[in-house]
């Protein structure tokens, strides 16, 4: 692991990763959107909402995806102080956070037709907004110190509590559903999906994937050269 | 833990209370602060008796949780602040040992006082009397991981300028288990029916919360300290 730990090298393979990404990206994107809207059948109790769920759905798995990137790099960082895991960390926070706000808006605008709300306190999207507020308080930690590296360490050990966590307040809040809403109408697993929906669906995931890996190297590769710059803007002073 | 760091937790346990409830302590503070937040609900949504005895059990487990939020974010703060914690941190204890020394302190200082007066509040927000067994039950019991879980929070803060407002951010989130199956107890109690399995996963919240709050707490301090 620590090969990569070398910026110079993690640059190079990031170049050669990325036009594979952005080809993934562009194919499954456009097939799978052509798919979504026009390519599969409403859904004969949703109707046409149903097509939310494609961008909705995948968004949610990346919400969870991405914490599980972020608390991965801060488990690297705070047992081998990998140089590259803290910058890992910072450039994967955001684009989890903005993935989880798109499952929740997407959630309740296809709520309001379905449902009738747009927002229930039902677990899973309790939890959901309860990882939302995790990832804020990591991204908020990070811009509270002055010294970068001590704010990240901060932040790491925040996402790591946050780790144990999360499977308690999943748990909890839909126990804490239950007992006051026994059987409420809430159904996101329908009976079975058909062929025709699951390949849009699949195909939107693997775009959502390769739009994080993407978004994801361009930080990390933007977050080194800042560094670097800092790094010679300092020496810089200091041969004055 | 041999006699004399059994000597030093008892005394920095001890030497925390006093400072609790000294001039400008954070005891009388969040007691004062438990008691008008709760009277200001029967303003907000009205007295009648029957709205009330609904709310009460999440009214007072909710400010019971805020009184000890604000209490928090000086736990570390003040010792950090003047050195002592580097003193603290050469002490035969190790950090987490004096963290859980600070943490016994902070609870024992200022949210015994809140389970003491929870009954009184319990009487003014019409609480069904069955419930108030539960209540201050599950507060003795729940309360230590609002403290454990805030301890953390409070050192990952302590070099943060006003590092209050980013406490509350990173600690609200963790607290909701703990809020859920609290007032699940208390409910189920006022409902007539028996709370012994929220109370349990209530028990098991605290305790998870003492084998990783001292923990993530050192660590926390270890990073401000360096």
């Amino acid at each position: 692991m620590h090969r990569f730990a070398n910026p110079a090298q993690f640059n190079r393979l990031a170049d050669r990763i990325l036009p594979w990404a952005k080809f993934v990206l562009a194919a499954s994107l456009l097939y799978g959107l052509y798919l979504a809207f026009l390519g599969s059948p409403p859904d004969r109790q949703q109707g046409e909402s149903v097509r939310i769920m494609y961008v909705h759905v995948p968004a949610a798995w990346m919400a969870m995806f991405c914490y599980m990137v972020v608390a991965g790099a801060s488990f690297t960082e705070i047992v081998w102080r990998h140089p590259l895991a803290l910058l890992a960390g910072k450039a994967a926070a955001p684009i989890g956070a903005t993935f989880t706000a798109l499952a929740l808006i997407t959630g309740a605008l296809w709520g309001k037709p379905t449902w009738g709300t747009y927002w229930q306190w039902d677990g899973r999207m309790t939890s959901v907004l309860v990882l939302f507020f995790l990832y804020l308080g990591y991204m908020a930690i990070w811009r509270s110190m002055d010294e970068e590296d001590k704010a990240g360490r901060a932040a790491s050990i925040l996402a790591l509590v946050g780790v144990i966590n999360i499977p308690i307040i999943k748990f909890s809040v839909e126990w804490w559903n239950t007992l006051h809403q026994p059987a409420s109408v809430l159904r996101l697993d329908g009976p079975t999906i058909d062929s025709s929906m699951l390949w849009p669906l699949l195909l939107m995931a693997l775009a959502f994937k390769a739009y994080f890996v993407i978004v994801f190297l361009y930080r990390m590769k933007l977050e080194i050269n800042r560094r670097k710059l800092t790094v010679l803007r300092m020496s810089q002073v200091n041969r004055r | 833990m041999t006699a004399s760091s059994f000597g030093i937790f008892t005394g920095l346990v001890k030497r925390d209370i006093r400072l609790a409830w000294s001039q400008g302590g954070t005891g009388t503070m969040a007691l004062s602060f438990f008691l008008i937040a709760v009277t200001l609900f029967p303003f907000g949504v009205g007295p009648e008796p029957k709205i009330l005895a609904r709310i009460a059990p999440g009214v007072i487990w909710v400010v019971a949780l805020l009184a000890c939020l604000i209490s928090l974010d000086r736990l570390y703060q003040a010792d950090f602040e003047d050195g002592s914690l580097d003193d603290l941190a050469l002490s035969p204890l190790g950090l987490s040992g004096v963290a859980l020394a600070k943490i016994c302190a902070h609870w024992v200082s200022t949210v015994l006082p809140l389970v003491v007066a929870s009954p009184l509040l319990g009487l003014l927000m019409n609480l069904p009397a069955e419930a108030y067994g539960t209540m201050v039950f599950s507060l003795l019991l729940g309360t230590p991981a609002l403290s454990l879980i805030g301890s953390m929070g409070a050192a990952l803060t302590v070099s943060v300028r006003r590092g209050g407002v980013l406490l509350s951010l990173l600690v609200l989130p963790l607290y909701v288990p703990t809020l859920i199956f609290a007032v699940g107890a208390v409910d189920a109690s006022a409902n007539m029916v028996d709370p012994a399995q929220p109370l349990a996963l209530l028990g098991a919240a605290s305790l998870l919360a003492l084998v990783v709050g001292p923990f993530a707490s050192a660590q926390a301090l270890r990073l401000a300290l360096e």
